[in-house]
C-alpha cells in the first residue's frame, strides 16, 4: 500500500478570506452608520439611507456576508485537512464562492431600495431566497462529496458541526421562506400573524444557533488545538457537547415570543429548552478553555490565543445570558429594549468576530508560507477590539436597563411616570458611546487588514499545497473485506452530473410548497369585527414594510399594566389573521403602533399630526430620533400591482370577495380623497395619490376594528 | 395554531435524522476511539521535503525555542 500524494486547494480558501475581510469592513461600517443615525437623525438624508432600510443591510451583511464567508473560509481550509482530501470539485467550489458573493451584492442593492420581506434576518425577496437555496445545495454537494472521497476514516468532531449546520440551515431557510410572489421583487409570506411570528422566530433563533454557533464551534475544535498545538481538552466531552447541543437548540425558538399571543404551552416549552441549553453551551466553552491547561503562558505572547480565549468567554457570557433572557420575568423587562442589542453584539463581536480574526491570522501566514508580519500589531488589534466590545456592550446594557425600567415606572397616582420621548432622551448619550465602541472595533479590523496585506507581501502563495496520506479504500477493504465496491464511486467521478441531479431533486422539493399551504388554511381564534385591509391600507402596509418601520416600532402590546396603560388593550392572536407577513417587530426604538387607529385610543393621532410628523418628526415630537420621510408626500402611489396583491391575499385566505380586485382601485381612490380632505381642513395640501395617504390609512387601521369586538366578543375556534 | 404541527414535525424529523446518524456513527465505530482523533489533527500532511524553512518551523510539533516575529 503506497502513500498517495495530493494537493489541498488554497485558492478557494484565499477567495473566501478576501471576501470575509471586504464584507466584514462593509458590514461593520454600515453598522457604525446606523448606530450614529440613532443620535443624529440628520444622517437619514435619503430614502435609501434611512435607519429602517440600512439596519437590515447591516444585519444581513455581518451575518451572511462577513460571518458566512468566514465560515466558508474556515470550513474549506479545515475540511480538506481533516479529511486528507482536496475539495470534491473545484468547479463547485467556484460556483459556491461566486454564487454567494452575487447573493450578497443583490442584498446590498435591494435592501437600501426598500425591497424587503420585513422578516428579520430573512429580509431578502424570493428570487434571492431561491438563489440562496441553490448555492447552499452546491456547498452541501461539495462538502459531502469531499467526505465521501476522504482518506481519513474517522470524521473529526469539527466536521460533525459543519454537517449539522448544513442540514439545519437548509431546512430553516426553506420553511421560513415560503412566500407567494406578487411580482419579481414583491411577495407575501404564506403564513399570517401569530403563525408567521412563530415560523419566523423558529427560524431566527435557529439561524443564530446553526449559522452563528455550530459552524464556529466546529471551527473552534479544529483551529484552537492547532493554534495551541495541543489536543482538545476532552474529545469525549466534544462528542457529548455536539449531540446534546444539536438536540436541544431547535426547541428554544418560542422564547422570542414570550407574553405574545402565542399559546402559553409553546412559550413554556421554549423557556425550558432554553435553560437546558446552558449545559451543552458551557460544556463546549469549557472544553475550549481547558484545552489551554498548562499553556496559559502562551496566551500572554500569542495574540491569536487571546482572541480565542476572549471569544470563548464572550460565547459563554452570551449563552448564559440567553437562557436568562428567556425567563419570563427577565424577558418582561428586557424584551424590546437595547439589552437584546447588547446581548447579540457580545456574541457577534466577541464570539464570531474574534474567532474569525484568529482564524484569518492563522491560515494566511500558512498559505503564504511565511510568518505573520507583526505579532505586535495583532496584539494591538486585540486590545482595540476588546475595548471596542466593552464600549459597545456596557452602554447598551445601561440603555436596555433604563428603557426596561422607565417604561414600567409609575408615579404615586398610578400614572406612567415617563412618556416615551423622555426614555429616548435619557439614553441618547449612551448611543454616542456605543458608536465610539463600534468605531474602535472597526479600526481594529483595518489594523488587521494592514497586517495581513504586509504578511501576504512578504510571503509566496501556495495555491496547491502538497500532502501525503494512505488511501482510505485500501485501509478499509483490509478491515471489512467482502463488502461490495462503494456505490458512490460512480457519483464521485461525475461532479457535474451530481449537480444536475441534485438541482432536479431540489426543484421537486418545490412541490413541498403544498404542505405549508395545507397547514395555513386555518382560522385561529377569529374576532368577527376584524376586517381585511382596505386597498389603500394594504398599499400603506407595503410602504411600512418598504421603509422598514418594523425595525423600530413594535406592533404587539403585551399584557402588562405598564403597556396597556401606555398603548391600550393588549394584543390578541385573532387581530393578526390577515397579516401576511406579521409585523410585530423585536425592538422599541420608537413606541408601539398597534393601537394607533383605536377609536379614542391613547396613541391615536390624527392625519394632520401624522403628516407633520412624517415630514419632520422633531416638529411634533421634540427630541425624536426618527428619520423624516418627506418623500412620502412627493412620491405617487404605484398601483400597478394592486390587483395582483388583492388576488394573492385571497389565495392566502384573506376573504376579499371574488372579483374585488377590479373594484379595489376605486375604493382606494375614495379613501385617499377622504384623508386628503381631512388634511386640507388642517391646512396641509397633499396630492390625492401620494404614498403618505396610504401610510396614514394603514396606521389608522391598526387596532381600529378591535373595539366593537369587545362588545360583541365572538371568538370561535 | 395549525402551524405548530408543521414546525414540530420539522423539528422532530430533524431530531430523528440526527438520532439515526448518531446510531449509524456509533455502529460504524466513529465513537470507538475517544483519544487519538484529538491528537491526530495536530499533524500536518505536507511532505517534509516540499516545505520551506518557515513552514517547517511552523508545522513542527516539537516545542520550539521562543522566536520573535518581525515587528
Amino acid at each position: 500500500m503506497n502513500k498517495e500524494t495530493f494537493f489541498y486547494d488554497n485558492r478557494i480558501v484565499r477567495a473566501f478570506a478576501w471576501a470575509t475581510l471586504l464584507w466584514g469592513a462593509v458590514g461593520m461600517l454600515v453598522g457604525l452608520i446606523v448606530s450614529m443615525q440613532l443620535f443624529l437623525p440628520e444622517l437619514n438624508f435619503a430614502s435609501w439611507h434611512t435607519f429602517g432600510r440600512l439596519r437590515p443591510l447591516h444585519t444581513n451583511a455581518v451575518i451572511f456576508a462577513f460571518v458566512g464567508n468566514a465560515i466558508f473560509t474556515g470550513v474549506y481550509y479545515s475540511l480538506q485537512r481533516l479529511l486528507k482530501a482536496r475539495m470534491f470539485s473545484d468547479v463547485l467550489s467556484r460556483v459556491h464562492f461566486w454564487g454567494w458573493q452575487l447573493i450578497i451584492v443583490s442584498a446590498a442593492l435591494t435592501l437600501p431600495l426598500g425591497i424587503s420581506t420585513s422578516k428579520e434576518y430573512a429580509e431578502l425577496e424570493w428570487p434571492i431566497d431561491i438563489a440562496i437555496t441553490l448555492i447552499w445545495v452546491v456547498f452541501g454537494l461539495n462538502m459531502f462529496g469531499t467526505i465521501l472521497k476522504r482518506r481519513e476514516k474517522h470524521i473529526y468532531v469539527g466536521i460533525w458541526f459543519y454537517i449539522a449546520t448544513w442540514v439545519t440551515v437548509a431546512m430553516l431557510h426553506i420553511v421560513n421562506s415560503f412566500e407567494l410572489p406578487v411580482s419579481f421583487l414583491k411577495s407575501y409570506s404564506v403564513y399570517a400573524g401569530v403563525q408567521d411570528a412563530l415560523v419566523q422566530w423558529w427560524y431566527g433563533h435557529n439561524a443564530v444557533a446553526f449559522f452563528l454557533t455550530t459552524p464556529f464551534l466546529g471551527l473552534m475544535y479544529y483551529f484552537m488545538p492547532k493554534m495551541a498545538n495541543r489536543p482538545v481538552y476532552s474529545y469525549k466531552l466534544s462528542i457529548i457537547h455536539f449531540w446534546s447541543l444539536i438536540f436541544i437548540y431547535i426547541w428554544a425558538g418560542p422564547h422570542h415570543l414570550l407574553y405574545s399571543s402565542l399559546p402559553d404551552w409553546a412559550q413554556t416549552l421554549g423557556v425550558v429548552f432554553s435553560i437546558m441549553l446552558i449545559a451543552p453551551s458551557w460544556g463546549g466553552m469549557l472544553n475550549g478553555l481547558l484545552t489551554l491547561r498548562g499553556a496559559w503562558d502562551k496566551v500572554r505572547e500569542d495574540a491569536l490565543l487571546k482572541f480565542i480565549v476572549v471569544g470563548l468567554v464572550a460565547y459563554g457570557m452570551a449563552t448564559f445570558e440567553g437562557p436568562l433572557l428567556s425567563l419570563k420575568n427577565v424577558n418582561a423587562i428586557a424584551h424590546f429594549t437595547d439589552w437584546v442589542v447588547a446581548h447579540v453584539h457580545v456574541g457577534g463581536l466577541g464570539w464570531n468576530g474574534f474567532l474569525t480574526f484568529a482564524i484569518l491570522y492563522w491560515i494566511i501566514p500558512r498559505m503564504w508560507q511565511t510568518k505573520l508580519y507583526s505579532n505586535r500589531l495583532a496584539n494591538m488589534h486585540f486590545w482595540i477590539a476588546t475595548l471596542g466590545i466593552l464600549f459597545y456592550a456596557v452602554p447598551m446594557y445601561f440603555s436596555g436597563f433604563s428603557q426596561g425600567f422607565m417604561w414600567k415606572e409609575f408615579d404615586a397616582d398610578g400614572n406612567l411616570k415617563y412618556n416615551f420621548l423622555e426614555t429616548v432622551e435619557r439614553i441618547k448619550f449612551l448611543y454616542v458611546l456605543r458608536s465610539f465602541g463600534g468605531l474602535l472595533y472597526l479600526s481594529g479590523v483595518f489594523v488587521m487588514v494592514y497586517n495581513i496585506m504586509k504578511t501576504v507581501k512578504q510571503g509566496s502563495f501556495l495555491a496547491n499545497e502538497p500532502a501525503e496520506a494512505y488511501p482510505l479504500k485500501a485501509a478499509e477493504t483490509a478491515e471489512d473485506h467482502g463488502k461490495p465496491a462503494y456505490w458512490h464511486k460512480w457519483i464521485e467521478s461525475r461532479p457535474m452530473t451530481m449537480l444536475v441531479f441534485s438541482l432536479i431533486l431540489v426543484s421537486l422539493g418545490g412541490l413541498v410548497q403544498l404542505v405549508p399551504m395545507i397547514f395555513v388554511k386555518e382560522q385561529v381564534k377569529t374576532i368577527s369585527s376584524i376586517k381585511p385591509y382596505a386597498p389603500l391600507e394594504l398599499e400603506g402596509r407595503d410602504i411600512y414594510i418598504r421603509e422598514g418601520c418594523n425595525n423600530c416600532h413594535s406592533q404587539l402590546v403585551r399584557p402588562f399594566r405598564s403597556e396597556t396603560k401606555r398603548y391600550g388593550e393588549y394584543s390578541k392572536s385573532g387581530e393578526y389573521v390577515y397579516d401576511h407577513p406579521f409585523l410585530w417587530g423585536s425592538k422599541r426604538t420608537g413606541p408601539d403602533l398597534v393601537r394607533g387607529g383605536e377609536p379614542g385610543g391613547k396613541v391615536n393621532r390624527g392625519a394632520a399630526w401624522h403628516y407633520a410628523h412624517m415630514m419632520n418628526p422633531r416638529v411634533t415630537s421634540p427630541g425624536s430620533i426618527m428619520p423624516a420621510y418627506p418623500w412620502l408626500a412627493e412620491q405617487e402611489l404605484d398601483l400597478s400591482l394592486l390587483e395582483k396583491k388583492i388576488s394573492a391575499m385571497r389565495t392566502l385566505g384573506v376573504p376579499y370577495a371574488p372579483g374585488y380586485e377590479k373594484e379595489a382601485a376605486a375604493d382606494l381612490k375614495k379613501q385617499a380623497e377622504e384623508i386628503a380632505g381631512t388634511l386640507k381642513k388642517d391646512g396641509y395640501k397633499v396630492k390625492p395619490n401620494s404614498e403618505m395617504l396610504a401610510l396614514i390609512a394603514y396606521l389608522h387601521k391598526l387596532g381600529r376594528d378591535l373595539k366593537p369586538a369587545e362588545a360583541a366578543a365572538s371568538t370561535q375556534q | 395554531m395549525n402551524i405548530l404541527p408543521l414546525l414540530i414535525l420539522c423539528s422532530l424529523s430533524l431530531g430523528l435524522v440526527f438520532l439515526a446518524v448518531f446510531f449509524w456513527w456509533v455502529k460504524s465505530g466513529q465513537h470507538e476511539d475517544l483519544v487519538t482523533p484529538g491528537m491526530r489533527v495536530l499533524f500536518d500532511d505536507m511532505p517534509h521535503e516540499t516545505m520551506n524553512e518557515q513552514t517547517k518551523e511552523m508545522t513542527s510539533i516539537e516545542p520550539k525555542p521562543q522566536t520573535t516575529t518581525h515587528e
